[in-house]
């Protein structure tokens, strides 16, 4: 399994509930991973921030960051630890958060 | 800008001039605090009504001795949370002090009611929030606990309420 | 405890109505997120790594079964079924929706309860020792003076835009359990000869990236006066601490930087220029509040409790539970229960919304209506009838309450961290959770005797690292998890700030360091030294050897 592509996603929390959910490429926001666009360059990133912005001033969204993310075999996966139990849940609570409600993607923490 | 006093918008008659502005001949006029300072000895005579603009690291005490000559003071919130100016607004009103204190720089409604509370009669006011917001936030709480607060109608003090048999808080009117 | 009068119930009301119409303000768009979030942290509702986590007040760590019942209610109605409780004695939910948040501080307020202030650069809520008045070596209850400073600090129209957060803790026993000298303001309680009271005044301790151990002020300040004198500290704070910096904001740098004879000069200025008012309010505010306060009506009971003594001998687990989490009350035949949430492998301070139901009813029953939250996250019941200790433990077992670790070296004490937190740079739970793992057998756990272990996910110290006993300190080290030890930190009157012992260690090689440090410290005490003190004895050294030398 190697890492193909290596780039960046928007995330943000959902203003009315706190549902952390990840930018997509038409624009929406959505609560999986899965359906993230991961931008590969400074374009795009710009186009992540900007559309961020937008939205962040709109009520949808708050607490807008791009965080580290790869493609692997298709799939994306967070960089670091902390975007990981972000977009899955508590590594000691299995039963809680995205990867208990089939939101996770392909990733998840091993039991431990 | 809008001037808030008392819940409604009114006129403002104050003129705020800058260090090496010419004084005008009368009228209502404010200057910033070094120039006080620095030109007290003619501007003690001014013989219209003074009023001086403070900065929210300006000491307090400092302003006991030019605060009798004067009408307005104001001051400012630089950032919605930097609360210095809250204490010297106590401070000032602590000293004696009846005139009108102003409050300008960043102020949200939902400040208001806490920046009457320790003195503070007028209001410089974004226009982002109408009148509406101003009023509706103002009277949210009826209620406070600490004492000696500048209360408007309809506020009531908790602790003083529990003990009415003892003597009250000394009356410090509103100045507003 | 203390009940609220009319007063005190139209404030929540209000306040619940006021953040009612902020959040609604905030969800049309009329305030920005800017300007809300002031407004939000104000009522203890965080952004969170997952969601909103909302942070609720238990003033004092003071809770009745009603007010628990109504914790697990919230729980189970707008949680995932349970709730954390923290090392300031409150309690925290993290699963919160913005929109439902006015309707839980409504079901709040119905039981005397708020979330005012657990955010936010303001003052936050006033801690005390959790066995207070019950503990058998306490001069005073501090509590009516940790209710009267809840007042006075609610909604305070001069200090609700501090520096930074502010922090109050009262004690009033000679053992501090309420970690007074690490707080912004913490007030101990003396007794002179005459048997008047007074109030050490300690300022600028803290924990956090510069842990500090804080200053005296006053020795002996009358009662009537805390009031006025801490509004005084709070003004001075106010107008001189620095907003430049968000990690040099607090008023222990204050403190530090102009020196502890300038700021207690700036603060007696300060307390001189006060209105003479007369005091005389404050005074009669605090005796109202104290007759709440009164103690309830024990028993006259024996030293000796026959059926207590019975049961330990037939029940060895019991004797063990009794031995390790039982405490000394002031009432003859009477005892502090101390509840351990930390079960083998569990997650420190989390209880379901069952097990509080559980506590509730056992409280309700057992201790005169009454629990505490301890600042080791763990739960009291005040005030048990040692007969009663039995039919009380044995109720705790089936709902996984009843682990005999009290104090010991698997009670560990542990912010929520990274699984949690977006401020950590480490996890906390798991390396808690192996440690318990490789602790768990109580025996091991009883032959090292009491110790303090304390975890925090970030240099914010949450988990009061820097007091700890044994501190671990999670960090980021290129993008990997990594935990620095510190040892000889100490919460109690006699305050240290833990010293790092070296080289930090890989999540997976914590405990095992942890093990040796413990062995070190078994090999080498002198019979009944307990870790700490064996530790201000022997120095690190030897500790470092253990975990350092190479063979």
């Amino acid at each position: 399994m190697s890492v193909l592509e290596k780039g960046q996603v928007m995330t943000a929390n959902r203003l009315r509930d706190g549902e952390v959910v990840f930018l997509t490429r038409s624009g929406v926001w959505n609560e999986k991973i899965d359906e993230a666009v991961l931008a590969l360059e400074p374009q795009a990133t710009a186009a992540l921030e900007a559309r961020a912005a937008e939205d962040e001033k709109s009520t949808m969204v708050t607490g807008t960051y791009l965080f580290d993310a790869e493609r692997v075999d298709g799939r994306i996966r967070a960089t670091h630890m902390r975007e990981r139990i972000r977009t899955l849940g508590p590594t000691v609570r299995l039963d809680l958060g995205k990867q208990a409600e089939g939101n996770s993607g392909a990733f998840a923490f091993k039991d431990a | 800008m809008p001037l808030l006093k008392d819940n409604v918008f009114v006129v403002d008659t104050w003129v705020q001039i800058g260090a090496n502005d010419a004084l005008p001949e009368g009228g209502d006029v404010a200057v910033p605090y070094a120039r006080l300072r620095a030109e007290w000895d003619s501007l003690a005579k001014f013989p219209g009504q003074l009023g001086v603009v403070l900065n929210n690291n300006d000491d307090a005490d400092e302003l006991a001795h030019f605060l009798p000559h004067l009408v307005l003071v104001i001051l400012s919130f630089p950032a919605f949370g930097d609360g210095r100016s809250y204490s010297i607004a106590a401070q000032i009103r602590n000293l004696g002090f009846r005139g009108e204190l102003r409050a300008t720089g960043n102020i949200l409604p939902d400040q208001i009611q806490h920046m009457n509370q320790v003195g503070f009669s007028t209001f410089e006011v974004l226009d982002r929030f109408p009148l509406q917001a101003w009023q509706a936030a103002s009277k949210q709480m009826s209620l406070a606990y600490q004492r000696g607060l500048y209360r408007r109608a309809g506020e009531a003090e908790i602790w003083t309420e529990r003990h009415l048999e003892l003597a009250p808080w000394e009356e410090q009117p509103h100045a507003g | 405890m203390y009940r609220y009068d009319e007063f005190d119930h139209q404030f929540v009301r209000e306040r619940t109505a006021q953040f009612r119409d902020q959040a609604a303000r905030r969800l049309s768009g009329e305030l920005t997120e800017e300007e809300f979030r002031p407004l939000r942290l104000m009522n203890g509702l965080y952004l969170q790594l997952h969601a909103y986590m909302l942070r609720v007040a238990i003033p004092y760590g003071t809770l009745s079964s009603k007010q628990m019942r109504q914790l697990a209610y919230i729980a189970d109605k707008w949680d995932r079924g349970y709730g954390h409780f923290t090392t300031r004695q409150n309690i925290q939910y993290n699963w919160i929706k913005l929109e439902d948040t006015a309707d839980i501080l409504a079901a709040l307020a119905e039981v005397e309860m708020h979330a005012i202030q657990t955010s936010g650069n303001c003052i936050r809520n006033v801690t005390t020792d959790h066995w207070a008045g019950a503990a058998a070596d306490e001069l005073a209850d501090p509590r009516p003076v940790g209710e009267l400073l809840r007042q006075w600090s609610s909604l305070h129209p001069e200090f609700s835009y501090l520096p930074r957060k502010f922090k109050i803790a009262v004690t009033g026993a000679p053992n501090d359990r309420a970690a007074v000298k690490v707080h912004d303001i913490g007030l101990r309680l003396h007794k002179n000869d005459a048997g008047a009271i007074g109030w050490e005044v300690m300022v600028g301790g803290g924990q956090g990236r510069t842990p500090m151990i804080a200053i005296t002020v006053r020795d002996f300040l009358p009662e009537k006066e805390l009031v006025a004198y801490i509004e005084a500290v709070m003004r001075v704070y106010n107008l001189y601490g620095r907003r430049d910096n968000k990690y040099k904001a607090r008023i222990k740098i204050l403190v530090h930087e102009i020196g502890a004879g300038k700021f207690k000069a700036e603060v007696e200025s300060e307390y001189a220029k006060r209105p003479q008012q007369t005091t005389e309010v404050e005074k009669k505010e605090l005796q109202r509040i104290a007759a709440y306060f009164a103690l309830p009506q024990f028993e006259k009971l024996s030293r000796f409790v026959p059926a207590f003594e019975d049961a330990k001998i037939t029940h060895p687990e019991f004797d063990r539970w009794a031995r390790n989490n039982l405490a000394a009350h002031k009432a003859d035949g009477y005892t502090i229960v101390n509840i351990s949430l930390k079960p083998e492998g569990g997650i420190p301070g989390d209880a379901t919304a069952e097990q509080m139901r559980v506590m509730a009813d056992l409280a309700e029953r057992y201790s005169h209506d009454e629990l505490r939250v301890s600042h080791p996250q763990n739960i009291v019941l005040p005030h048990v009838k040692k007969e009663d200790a039995f039919a009380l433990w044995q109720a705790l077992g089936p709902v996984g309450l009843a682990t005999a670790n009290y104090g010991l070296a698997g009670d560990i004490i542990a912010c929520p961290g990274m699984d949690y937190c977006s401020l950590a740079t480490a996890r906390s739970i798991p390396i808690s959770q192996a440690i318990s793992r490789k602790f768990a057998d109580i025996d091991v756990q009883e032959k090292i005797g009491p110790v303090k272990i304390n975890i925090s996910g970030c240099i914010n110290a949450c988990g009061h690292h820097h007091v700890g006993h044994i501190g671990i300190l999670g960090l980021d080290k290129k993008g990997e998890e990594f935990y620095q030890i510190t040892l000889g930190g100490s919460s109690t009157e006699s305050a240290s700030i833990g010293s790092i012992l070296g080289p930090g260690f890989a999540g997976h090689e914590v405990p095992d360091a942890i093990e040796k440090i413990l062995h070190t410290y078994v090999n080498l005490r002198h019979p009944g030294e307990e870790f700490l003190y064996a530790f201000r004895r022997l120095g690190p050294a030897p500790f470092k050897e253990a975990l350092y030398a190479t063979t």
